[in-house]
């Protein structure tokens, strides 16, 4: 038998001297059966809401249903809103993913070092729903309380935001305020979006629920970040 | 608090938002420029330890989700999860979903005629290991026809999730194989200039190619990572 040799080395992802960040692609038309799993965009409850199952067969539903949560404590809130692309027609291809803290202001995360704020058992704060065939995407939250910003600052109740989708080749970032918060008005991070555009950024009650719709592309843009 | 170390920033290897010749990205790419902000206790934060409890358990093995064997080239696609120096990301999940052997994806939005395969959805998921590795089997997904243009056609591709330690380090891409001559005229591949394109190409492997069994692939994926020294404006303790 002969040594097993491989093939001469080339210019790929095992290469050297392209070692670097791996490039970002777009998660295309048909992620939902790979990644908006049953219960994702339920945050406080044991619904199934986030997920499109009816894109496919039930026998091919491998992915998880969140298991049943503990009471999670706050204000439990619904955000919603519609993705629109510059013509103003809905994205009904889209996923949406958000992170924030808990009504306290702790982040479920090793990195957040505040361990004097209780974690709430419950609650993760990570969350991801598929918009719907009319483009709308809908989650169940709770109202996050307010954090730490740069300097001694603090950060208005905040929740951030990823925006994927098929023609998005990257991840698009935003952030959703509410519009009820007075400390809107001192946020550092609202003061750098250009005050005309500042709206975009801040949900409206409508009803029961906070709307925060996401304009992908021209008139009333919604202001997204490079972090 | 303590000292926020912060992500370092794209790096050039990464896509812009717009690239014309992927049709459906001159309608969904933003046209005013990016807000740069600081990178906060919210961008530097994540959801960790946790995938049981949010996405499931890992499901490493697509090939065995059915009845029987899928149809196709099975292989095996190993590596490891780092960040820009070069250092594991231990414990982080990546989730997986691609199209079966003959290139049609197990969704009803999928019009092309190829066969499904009742023995393969194309969904999984791995975490991984203390020094960042991860492995899973899966069989080769064919190349599938799409309506940007003429004659247009995808490689082959397996799309890959990652969530890293922090919301700054989230990263969706797509693994291609060597040696596929669609690469060079794809839109989406191509969308990441050129040397960095060639970063999302997999290398065939004879030691991970298990004999009489499965061929075997190399796929590192590289996240952003933490830099040297905390930001100035967050010494406050
Ligand atoms: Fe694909």
């Amino acid at each position: 038998m002969t040594d097993q040799i491989n093939p001469a080395p080339r210019q790929d992802n095992q290469d050297p001297a392209l070692f670097g960040q791996t490039p970002s692609q777009t998660v295309g038309p048909f992620f939902h059966y790979g990644l908006p799993w049953k219960g994702g965009a339920d945050l406080v409850g044991q619904s199934d809401m986030g997920a499109r199952p009816e894109l496919f067969p039930e026998d091919h539903y491998v992915l998880n249903l969140a298991p049943p949560k503990g009471a999670v404590g706050g204000e439990t809130i619904t955000l919603e809103g519609v993705v629109y692309d510059a013509d103003g027609k809905p994205v009904s291809d889209a996923m949406i993913e958000i992170w924030q803290a808990n009504a306290a202001g702790r982040y479920a995360s090793p990195d957040d070092p505040r361990t004097d704020i209780p974690l709430d058992e419950s609650f993760i704060g990570f969350g991801r729903a598929s918009t719907s065939d009319e483009g709308l995407y809908r989650f169940r939250t709770v109202l996050p309380g307010v954090v730490p910003g740069p300097g001694n600052g603090l950060q208005a109740p905040h929740i951030a935001v990823g925006v994927f989708g098929r023609g998005l080749i990257k991840r698009l970032v935003t952030r959703v305020y509410f519009e009820d918060q007075a400390a809107n008005q001192t946020d550092p991070i609202l003061a750098l979006a250009p005050a005309e555009r500042r709206d975009t950024l801040i949900a409206r009650k409508v009803g029961d629920a906070w709307r925060f719709d996401i304009v992908l592309q021209g008139e009333r843009e919604t202001v997204f970040f490079d972090i | 608090m303590t000292d926020l170390i912060g992500f370092s920033r794209e790096d050039a290897g990464q896509p812009p938002s717009l690239a014309p010749a992927y049709g459906s990205t001159v309608s969904r790419s933003p046209r005013q420029p990016l807000v740069r902000i600081p990178q906060t206790l919210t961008e530097l934060t994540g959801p960790a330890g946790c995938w049981g409890n949010l996405m499931g358990a890992a499901l490493a093995d697509l090939t065995t989700q059915h009845k029987a064997m899928p149809q196709g080239q099975r292989i095996i696609v190993a590596g490891r999860v780092l960040d820009e120096q070069g250092r594991p990301v231990p414990n982080t999940v990546m989730e997986i979903w691609q199209a079966n052997a003959a290139g049609r994806y197990i969704h009803g939005k999928d019009q092309w005629d190829a066969p499904h395969d009742p023995n393969f959805t194309g969904a999984g998921r791995v975490i991984t290991d203390a020094e960042g590795r991860y492995q899973f089997v899966t069989v080769r997904p064919g190349a599938y026809p799409w309506g940007n243009h003429k004659n247009a056609w995808r490689p082959a591709h397996i799309h890959l999730s990652l969530l890293g330690p922090a919301f700054a380090t989230r990263l969706v891409t797509q693994m291609y194989f060597p040696d596929d001559p669609l690469i060079e005229i794809d839109p989406i591949a191509n969308a990441v200039p050129l040397p960095y394109r060639q970063r999302m190409v997999s290398r065939f492997d004879i030691e991970t190619t298990q004999p009489n069994w499965a061929l075997g692939y190399l796929f590192d994926v590289v996240l952003r990572g933490r830099e040297a020294t905390p930001f100035e404006d967050d010494h406050h303790d």
